[in-house]
């Protein structure tokens, strides 16, 4: 199965602004993506509940998985996102 | 028709409109037995979505950024695939619809709890998505502040910090509580807003819906039954009141030139934009003309950011607050955190009486670090912004304990060195705290809590809770009698220092700074400037003598 591990790059970590814009991205790409703090348990992407459970601050690194067509895409994506300080980019838009 | 009903006046100032309950979370009733899974399925769903699309029409409307992203976060978590997956679960296991939503908010609550920090924050928002879904299933009327769509008058049982922080003081008029006392959430929130407030006002619950009342917030009346013509004149005159009071500038003085400082609580930078600016526009705190800040709350900076303190973030808020203070005058209190008011990211064990366990300075028994970054923080901020902070402990109860967080910040650096007074022990020896310390600083919400034995929150004991009781005013007499002996400041920065009545009691005891939030300045001002130094002192002998509180207001209030 495809994965893709990336650092949390937002200064709130996987939280608020960030968290939100992550698990609406993951919902939009049409295909089931998991993501899973470490070896622990995997939780869907689309859960903004599992997705604030993890608890991952920023720094934290964070594993994506995904099955089916266009899953190596997706997950570029959504790694992409991560990688970026969601929480300046909030303070540039506001 | 016309009916008068009393409770506690909180909040000076009148008002007039209708009445409107705020309705509580709603109750579930016993489980119900041979649950038939898929309509119940279907019902809890579909009020899940009723509740997100509530939650998302609320955002669109909400005045700030902050809160409409925290309601529109709120609506996405109302309609989140995990919640709605629990949900079948329990239908699955054989529950009905309002116990199926309300077990599966607290599952997903636990889980946010256990990643702690700031996403332990997230948990209140489970709550009110479980007492609105379930007040959907139910047909109960939905909890939370209502919106007739024109200004009212709130009535609630009690009011809760999160029922209140988007409450729109343009809006809601005046707070009447059933329950409640002198120190309860509303009416530190009524005095922050300046909004007539009457708490512990039996029979105010009842008052139907729609109902024209008028508020007199000095005396603790409201009056039913009024005509709406009579409502709009009594509108009139409190807006013309107002309008005088914000123009009124200063510093604190009594009518023959005594000096009380007067200063302002907060709990950000953000507090202090109008009283700086000095621009009066007529209403709310603009242009409040105060003397500097007397009681600098920091962990409202923490609460407010969701954040765990870091070193640098402390620096830069505490700078901010230096260099905006009205004269550069700032007295900073240390984290006043602990199991009564929880931050997750101290890790602090629940305790069975979190009102007598670890909080306050005690905090730093068990996380030490804590204390000394936020001192570092401090002395740091104080360095950037040459300013010479005044630094305070919250809960101090001995001498030793005085002498060691003294210790602590003179290490950093630190000057100006005092205690919050809010235990009985540190009143009875505030001569010997003063030999340790420069200042002292009374707060009398706490010093009533734990001198009178009663939950600051408890409505049935709001009498014993009264400010004007005279078993606290001797403690606060003593204080001041010690300050005054060793030649140091000793102020008031509890609610009782916002009575402008009080104040001047107060000012006859000694005590020499009176902090309190912006709205009450200019009221407190007035009352000073209208007695003389003698007068108060003859009105501290007279309160001091009443044996119940009703009867020292009595005795004290002007013809």
């Amino acid at each position: 199965m495809p994965e893709r591990t990336v650092v949390i790059a937002s200064s709130s970590g996987l939280h608020a602004r960030p968290a939100k814009i992550f698990v609406q991205a993951a919902a939009k790409q049409g295909i089931p993506i998991r993501i899973r703090v470490g070896d622990g348990k995997s939780v869907p992407a689309n859960s903004m509940l599992a997705v604030l459970a993890l608890g991952a601050v920023r720094g934290t690194e964070v594993t994506l998985n995904a099955e089916g067509p266009g899953a190596d895409e997706a997950l570029a994506a959504l790694a992409e996102l991560l990688s970026r300080d969601l929480d300046a980019e909030e303070t540039v838009d506001g | 028709m016309a009916e008068t009903l009393r409770g506690l006046g909180v909040s000076p100032g009148r008002a007039a409109g209708r009445v409107y309950r705020m309705a509580g979370p709603p109750l579930l009733p016993a489980p119900a037995q041979a649950v038939d899974a898929e309509p119940a399925l279907s019902e809890a769903l579909s009020a899940l979505r009723a509740t997100a699309a509530e939650l998302a029409a609320r955002a669109e409307k909400a005045p700030d950024t902050t809160s409409r992203e925290i309601l529109e976060a709120q609506s996405f978590i109302a309609d989140d695939p995990g919640l709605h997956e629990s949900v079948e679960e329990n239908i699955g296991a054989g529950m009905d619809a309002a116990h199926a939503i309300d077990a599966a908010c607290a599952h997903h609550r636990r889980a946010l709890l256990e990643a702690g920090g700031y996403f332990a924050e997230r948990a209140a928002d489970l709550d009110d998505i479980r007492n609105r879904a379930v007040a959907v299933v139910l047909g109960l009327p939905m909890p939370g502040v209502p919106d007739p769509g024109h200004p009212f008058i709130l009535v609630a049982d009690d009011l809760a910090p999160a029922d209140t922080v988007n409450l729109d003081p343009s809006v809601v008029l005046a707070l009447l509580t059933e329950k409640g006392g002198p120190t309860s959430h509303t009416a530190i929130l009524a005095r922050a807003r300046g909004l007539p407030a009457v708490v512990a006002c039996r029979g105010v619950i009842g008052v139907g819906d729609g109902t024209w009342v008028s508020v007199d917030g000095a005396r603790g009346e409201v009056e039913t039954g009024i005509g709406e013509e009579a409502a709009a004149e009594i509108q009139r005159q409190a807006s013309a009141d107002r309008r005088r009071s914000a123009t009124s500038r200063g510093p604190g003085r009594t009518s023959d030139d005594h000096p009380v400082k007067l200063l302002l609580n907060i709990g950000s930078v953000d507090d202090l934009g109008p009283a700086v600016t000095g621009s009066p526009s007529g209403e709310g705190p603009a242009g409040v003309d105060a003397e500097g800040v007397g009681l600098f709350r920091t962990e409202f900076l923490f609460l407010d950011r969701r954040e765990a303190p870091g070193y640098e973030e402390q620096v830069a808020a505490y700078e901010a607050v230096f260099r905006a203070a009205p004269g550069g005058h700032v007295v900073i209190r240390t984290l006043d955190a602990g199991t009564d008011k929880p931050l997750p990211f101290l890790g602090l064990p629940e305790e069975p009486n979190p009102a007598l366990g670890i909080r306050g300075l005690r905090v730093s028994r068990v996380r030490p670090e804590v204390l000394d970054t936020q001192l570092d923080a401090i002395a740091e901020a104080a360095r950037a912004a040459g300013a010479q902070p005044w630094v305070m402990a919250p809960m101090v109860t001995t001498v030793s304990e005085a002498a060691d967080f003294a210790g602590r910040a003179r290490a950093r650096g630190i000057t100006h060195v005092g205690a919050m007074v809010e235990v009985p022990a540190a009143a009875l020896r505030a001569g010997r705290l003063l030999n340790e310390l420069d200042f002292l600083s009374i707060g009398t919400n706490d010093l009533s809590q734990y001198t009178f034995a009663s939950d600051r929150q408890h409505g049935e004991l709001a009498d014993l809770l009264d400010p004007w009781q005279a078993a606290l005013l001797q403690l606060i007499a003593d204080c001041a009698a010690a300050g005054q002996a060793a030649g140091k400041p000793v102020g008031v920065c509890g609610e009782a220092a916002a009575d402008p009545l009080l104040a001047t009691v107060l000012v006859g005891l000694g005590v020499t700074s009176l902090s309190m939030s912006a709205p009450s300045i200019a009221p407190v001002r007035d009352s000073l400037a209208a007695h003389s130094l003698a007068r108060c002192r003859d009105n501290a002998r007279v309160a001091l003598g009443a044996d119940d509180p009703l009867q020292a207001r009595k005795l004290v209030l002007p013809d």
